[in-house]
């Protein structure tokens, strides 16, 4: 006697506590297992690419903030650095080194709320805690330089809007010096925690040519085993003069490009930029950050694509300008947007439980996902 | 409290009105559904972590509308997910609370002029309680909204006008 | 590591029916115009090639030109007739570290391009994105919708430059 079975949809609706935002999941389920995945978007779009037509470049620099509203210096630094190109100007070497201290402290934040969130998806309550409480002290060095806290509006074309407090040096170097410890307390707590490990070992494997093929980048592309980074492959600002290595996934719990490879990566990544924030608390140098910012912003008339390689992948900016004050056409090209269209891929043959564990390693934004 | 916290020091017994003893138990045990739409989310996130606790006030987060008091709209509402949070609203069970949190969905934020797809402020689907400004409002801000609303609960009368 | 000029050179050979357009002069970033019914053909060369191997499609953007003539609709509204919608295409080799700009013009009032999804699978969302605000077809895309907009959103395409709001959407009003 067979047992006649049906395949059900399930939807993973707006409002749910683990999907990272308004994402909606519709699964197709035969039994427990998953067959398909269709995710809609489209719930936070809010018309970022109109707005450009009609603000001018610097009144655009408070709407990238709020696309990826947790690397919001990330984004800032790569729209400024495609209009810096347009206009051909150089800005002096202390607001690239400040700029290169604040992208790789945002870096750490944001890798923070994915880790914190990861484990809150998956059941672990405490390290999210752990992991906002050290979040504070970041926000708390932004909050003395800009004024913000999560969205600053701090870099400028051709400089930034204030100068370091005179307090950050000596309140970074001992945020370094609290937060290492706090790392190690991290991995014992969640990275090699038997548990965690069985939730995420072997679970959602990306192949290396199929993220090739489907245009991921950032962390998913390195846990699956390419040593691909824009910092050094594409360098742009003077991520050339800092020595750092680019941790890849390398199966050490299950197989490479898995679930805990892409968390492991990101863990990695933060002990890397804590090296990039104390070689450039020595060698900066002193100058005026304000010197170098224009007048008038009007570029000439043609069209660039600027990259930065965000805390999610690689964020890009297509800027066509008609020699006006106002961009004629942005297109962003964001990490996440391109990034979820792999769910499908890794979701098939796993179960209803697997789906929060490889959504969260994917670690979306909505903001940029819908822009 | 006033009358309640000087009988439970002094004996074992309390007098007080039942419209008191209501609005008092509402007011210490709001429980919100877990809804963050955009960056205030973040920022309610960071008011219910260890730094500024919201558990002390009585928050806790639930996953599901039907088992919550109050709903923070933290963040952009769009005219394609206004309809769902007219049908969380109505999920859940009275009494119920609003608070819109931040200028998106107070006012429609800095999209109100060009923003073809935002939905200009939440109060045109569902009323609203407390409006906390700020885009987004710090931690504390959102706590003050908060402590607003208490006070709103604390007036309000079991007889319904 | 190929240049602007070794690419070029080797399109034009292995493609001497297509007229392209080499367009080596523009300051910043130096592009290709292919016709917008030879586009998949192109494509599939260049990622399969063995000296090219692009074998990423980094971005895909739709424009409105806004390069026709101004006319008013029944309403009174400003609207434009005629021009061209452009899609730019950034491709990369991962493995040479190459980059190239192909541009593909098609006209504004019946827009249709050839899908290269079956070439690169990222292409699918930016198609869908660039049909929902622009409303241009691709032919042979295996799922064409709406992706960012409601599905029953019937005012239009959201990014052309002479879009006009709606007053109420589902009993909502949508000006400020």
């Amino acid at each position: 006697m067979s047992v006649r079975t049906e395949e059900m949809v399930l939807n993973m609706g707006p409002q749910h506590p683990s999907t990272h935002g308004v994402l909606r999941l519709e699964l197709t389920l035969e039994g427990e297992i998953i067959t398909k995945v269709v995710p809609h978007i489209g719930y936070l779009h809010r018309c970022f690419e109109k707005h450009c037509e009609v603000m001018t470049y610097p009144q655009i620099i408070p709407y990238t903030d709020r696309m990826d509203y947790l690397a919001a210096m990330c984004n800032e630094l790569g729209f400024v650095i495609g209009v810096e190109k347009l206009l051909a100007i150089q800005v002096p070497e202390r607001v690239e080194y400040i700029r290169v201290i604040m992208a790789e402290l945002q870096r750490i934040a944001s890798h923070l709320v994915a880790i914190g969130t990861y484990g809150a998806d998956i059941g672990a309550f405490t390290p999210f805690l752990y992991c906002f409480r050290d979040r504070e002290k970041i926000l708390n060095l932004f909050e003395i330089t800009c004024g913000a806290r999560l969205l600053y509006n701090y870099i400028w074309i051709g400089g930034l809007s204030h100068d370091l407090h005179p307090d950050f040096i000596r309140l970074t170097k001992e945020f370094i010096r609290e937060f290492k410890p706090n790392l190690r307390e991290l991995n014992n707590l969640l990275t090699y925690n038997k548990i965690f490990i069985d939730r995420t070992a072997n679970i959602g494997i990306l192949p290396l040519e199929t993220a090739i093929n489907y245009g991921v980048t950032g962390p998913m592309l390195r846990a699956s085993g390419l040593r691909w980074d824009l910092r050094k492959d594409d360098s742009y600002s003077i991520y050339n003069k800092f020595d750092f290595e680019i941790p890849i996934g390398e199966g050490k719990m299950g197989t490479i490009g898995d679930s805990w490879d892409r968390y492991f990566v990101r863990v990695r990544e933060m002990e890397e930029s804590i090296k990039i924030i104390e070689q450039a608390i020595e060698q900066i140098p002193d100058g005026d950050v304000t010197a170098g910012i224009p007048k008038r912003i009007k570029p000439v008339v043609g069209h660039i694509y600027s990259r930065v390689e965000n805390p999610r992948g690689e964020l890009g900016y297509f800027i066509i300008s008609d020699g006006s004050a106002t961009p004629f056409r942005v297109k962003v090209r964001a990490p996440s947007f391109v990034n979820l269209q792999v769910l499908d891929v890794l979701c098939r043959g796993h179960m209803v439980a697997d789906v929060i564990a490889i959504l969260g390693s994917v670690d979306i934004v909505l903001g940029e996902v819908d822009r | 409290m006033g009358l309640l916290d000087k009988e439970f020091s002094e004996g074992n017994i309390i007098i007080t009105t039942t419209e008191n003893l209501f609005n008092w138990a509402r007011l210490s045990s709001l429980w919100q559904v877990s809804f963050g739409l955009a960056c205030c989310a973040i920022e309610m996130m960071a008011t219910s972590a260890s730094h500024y606790d919201f558990d002390r006030f009585g928050v806790i987060p639930r996953p599901s509308p039907r088992q919550s008091d109050v709903i923070i709209v933290s963040g952009t509402v769009t005219l394609k997910m206004a309809l769902r949070v007219k049908r969380l609203y109505e999920q859940m069970p009275d009494p119920k609370y609003v608070i819109s949190m931040g200028s998106c969905s107070n006012c429609g934020g800095p999209y109100w002029e060009h923003g073809y797809h935002v939905l200009k402020g939440v109060d045109r689907v569902i009323p609203v309680d407390v409006y906390v400004p700020g885009c987004p409002p710090r931690p504390e801000a959102l706590l003050e909204g908060l402590l607003k609303l208490q006070e709103k609960i604390r007036n309000e009368s079991l007889s319904k006008s | 590591m190929k240049s602007f000029e070794e690419i070029s050179k080797l399109l034009i050979n292995q493609f001497p029916s297509i007229n392209f357009e080499i367009k080596s002069d523009v300051k910043f970033e130096p592009y290709i115009i292919v016709p917008p019914n030879q586009i998949d053909n192109v494509c599939l060369f260049l990622r399969d090639n063995i000296d090219l191997q692009f074998d990423s499609l980094v971005n895909l953007s739709a424009v409105d030109d806004f390069n026709g003539e101004k006319t008013k609709d029944e309403q009174g509204n400003d609207i434009m007739k005629g021009g061209t919608l452009s899609l730019y295409y950034h491709l990369e080799s991962i493995k040479y570290r190459h980059k190239i700009l192909l541009r593909v013009l098609t006209d504004r009032d019946n827009p249709s391009v050839l899908s290269v999804t079956s070439v690169w699978n990222s292409a699918n969302w930016h198609e869908r994105e660039a049909f929902d605000l622009f409303g241009i077809n691709f032919i042979n895309h295996p799922d064409l919708r709406r992706i960012l907009m409601p599905y029953d959103w019937e005012f239009g395409h959201p990014l052309r430059k002479d879009y006009q709001n709606p007053e109420f959407y589902q009993g909502m009003k949508v000006p400020y």
